[in-house]
């Protein structure tokens, strides 16, 4: 078996495997989908909060920016504890590892607002929420929308991690490729978490340029 | 319409941006403050519209204490042109004029045709204008659209904080020039903020001058300019200034005092004499007291020689002379209007203080200039 080609490894193996793919497929976008969304909520809400609170900044971004320092599969080990193994751990550490970009985009998108549009519209009387939602949002959706899409990136990556501590998703196969010495195998769950990652960066640039306001784009 | 109480802005390390100014702006007038940079004028204007909250005293805008709104709704009630004009980038132009009305709920049809009332008020076309956006338009034509926006729900008081600071000159000139048309047209009461005294002069009914958070003088510009009353104002304005602006400086100031004069009863061989000696070719005819009667012109006097006994035979009434108390252009216009090439300048009963001739006007103008250029260098 370990003198067939890599090629020829996959093909066999994705022949034998190929439910089993779509299945674990379906786990890791799942994994992916669930974790950005309760980080965008998060994410995007406490950026708000630290234009709104300045002294909480320190505290929101650098506590984010710790989270991002501890190495994935050193987070996921300390969810265990917490949350158990399976899912909901691996869901609970993408989500912490996704935190920052959206956070620190969600922060500089509104802070990067001119001050003189945030000056004319105070000056014309528009409320805080006004402000926020008229002005600074729309003008920082671009730069929202970037961090979004680095996280999602990052994250189809660390979600493979995920089958250590038996969240299952493409990981699986990369592991058990690792201990049965099958590349083919490794390649199995490798591409179509690649292929994913592709995917989804390109469409969260097309969500970056649909929602950038027309008057902020180039001719 | 709008009054300052002993308004002071105390900040919380002590800095005493405003120190207790008072004073009031009558509905419709155009007030221009200004000082040298930190002298509290912008503070002074955003405390109206509470962007700066005041610490102390009382602001009545027709008779009501500015805090006893909620923040939001005065400045609705108020409009607001700033120097970096601000638009909203992800707006239209005519959308960027619908921001206040739309706050005050307006109905879509009542703003679109105020927008498009505004558009033509401001010199922008709204068939070319009112689906671009700002990025598209060069700085004075955003300007004019920060102007539009401000006036969009009609109201009595704007606020200007050096809204041509940053454009070029010829725009800027442009810009000053309609909008002293549209106050004109509008009678807004307008608080315009600037360092530049040229503008101030220009735009102004009345000039505030502060420093160092304190009112110095507020006057209108030709009170200013004559009788500045600090020293600091007088420097602030400078001198040269009267100069380039003919409407201001004071026609006494450019006539000639020693003016050749003769009596009615006076007779020709005489005045031919003094019109020969003193090479002038009119001679201005008094009273006793100096009241001015009449003017003759040596030529009809040299014509009438043998046939009149007095002067006063060949005497013209004088129709062109000024008050004492005209300026400098007026006497410039009267100049070109006048079939002798003088002007009498008289006092409030009549008596003639002065002489202005083209060779003085000339000689006043361009020393004047020479001066200006001067200081420039």
């Amino acid at each position: 078996m370990n003198n067939l080609s890599i090629w020829q490894q996959l093909t066999q193996q994705l022949q034998m495997r190929w439910g089993e793919v779509l299945e674990a497929t379906s786990v890791h976008i799942q994994l992916v989908f669930f974790s950005m969304l309760i980080a965008i909520a998060l994410g995007v809400s406490l950026g708000i909060l630290v234009t709104r609170v300045p002294k909480l900044s320190t505290l929101v971004l650098g506590g984010a920016g710790v989270m991002q320092t501890i190495p994935s599969l050193a987070l996921l080990g300390f969810m265990i504890p917490l949350f158990g193994i399976g899912v909901k751990t691996a869901i609970a550490a993408l989500f912490l590892y996704s935190l920052l970009p959206i956070i620190r985009n969600t922060y500089t998108g509104i802070k990067d607002v001119d001050p003189a549009t945030r000056e004319a519209a105070k000056g014309m009387g528009m409320t805080s929420a006004q402000i926020l939602f008229k002005v600074e949002l729309p003008l920082a959706i671009p730069v929202i929308m970037a961090g979004i899409r680095t996280a999602a990136v990052i994250n189809v990556g660390n979600a493979t991690l995920a089958a250590f501590i038996g969240a299952g998703g493409l990981g699986d196969f990369i592991f058990l490729g690792i201990t049965r010495g099958i590349d083919g195998l490794i390649l199995l769950g490798a591409i179509p978490a690649a292929l994913l990652a592709i995917v989804l960066e390109l469409f969260f640039s097309g969500v970056e340029r649909w929602t950038t306001p027309k008057g902020l784009k180039a001719e | 319409m709008l009054k300052f109480e002993n308004v002071s802005k105390v900040y919380d390390d002590g800095f005493k941006a405003v120190d207790s100014i008072s004073f009031e702006i009558p509905k419709g007038e155009l007030l221009v403050l200004i000082g040298p940079s930190g002298s509290g004028k912008s503070t002074t204007m955003k405390m109206i519209n509470r962007m700066v909250p005041h610490t102390s005293g009382t602001i009545l805008i027709d008779g009501k204490d500015t805090n006893s709104y909620v923040a939001s709704d005065l400045r609705r009630s108020i409009g607001y042109v700033i120097q970096q004009i601000g638009l909203f980038p992800h707006y239209t132009i005519e959308k960027n004029i619908s921001i206040v009305p739309q706050l005050n709920g307006w109905s879509e049809e009542k703003t679109k045709a105020r927008v498009l009332e505004l558009m033509e008020l401001v010199g922008l076309d709204p068939a070319i204008f009112a689906t671009r956006y700002p990025k598209e338009l060069s700085g004075g034509q955003q300007q004019r659209v920060g102007i539009a926006r401000a006036l969009a729900s009609d109201p009595d008081v704007i606020l200007m904080d050096e809204p041509f600071s940053a454009l070029d000159p010829l725009t800027r000139e442009q810009l000053q020039g309609e909008l002293i048309s549209l106050h004109k047209k509008l009678n807004k009461t307008i608080i315009f903020v600037t360092h530049d005294m040229d503008e101030a002069l220009k735009m102004g009914d009345r000039i505030a001058i502060m420093k160092d958070g304190k009112l110095l003088q507020l006057d209108t510009p030709e009170k200013l300019l004559h009788e500045p009353a600090h020293g600091f104002v007088e420097e602030f304005i400078g001198k040269h200034r009267i100069i380039q602006n003919p409407e201001l400086m004071p026609v006494i100031d450019i006539m000639s005092e020693s003016i050749i004069t003769s009596f009615p009863q006076s007779s020709p061989e005489k005045a031919i004499s003094l019109i020969r000696q003193r090479k002038i070719t009119d001679l201005i005819i008094v009273d006793e007291d100096k009241t001015l009667l009449g003017i003759v012109s040596a030529y009809d006097v040299i014509k009438n020689l043998t046939t009149i006994k007095t002067i006063e035979e060949v005497m013209a009434p004088v129709e062109h002379y000024l008050q004492d108390t005209t300026s400098a252009k007026d006497a410039i216009i009267m100049m070109d209007e006048t079939p002798f090439g003088m002007i009498p300048i008289v006092n409030d009963k009549k008596k003639v203080v002065g002489l202005v001739t083209r060779g003085s006007l000339l000689s006043a103008m361009s020393s004047q200039w020479t001066e200006t250029e001067d200081t420039h260098e």
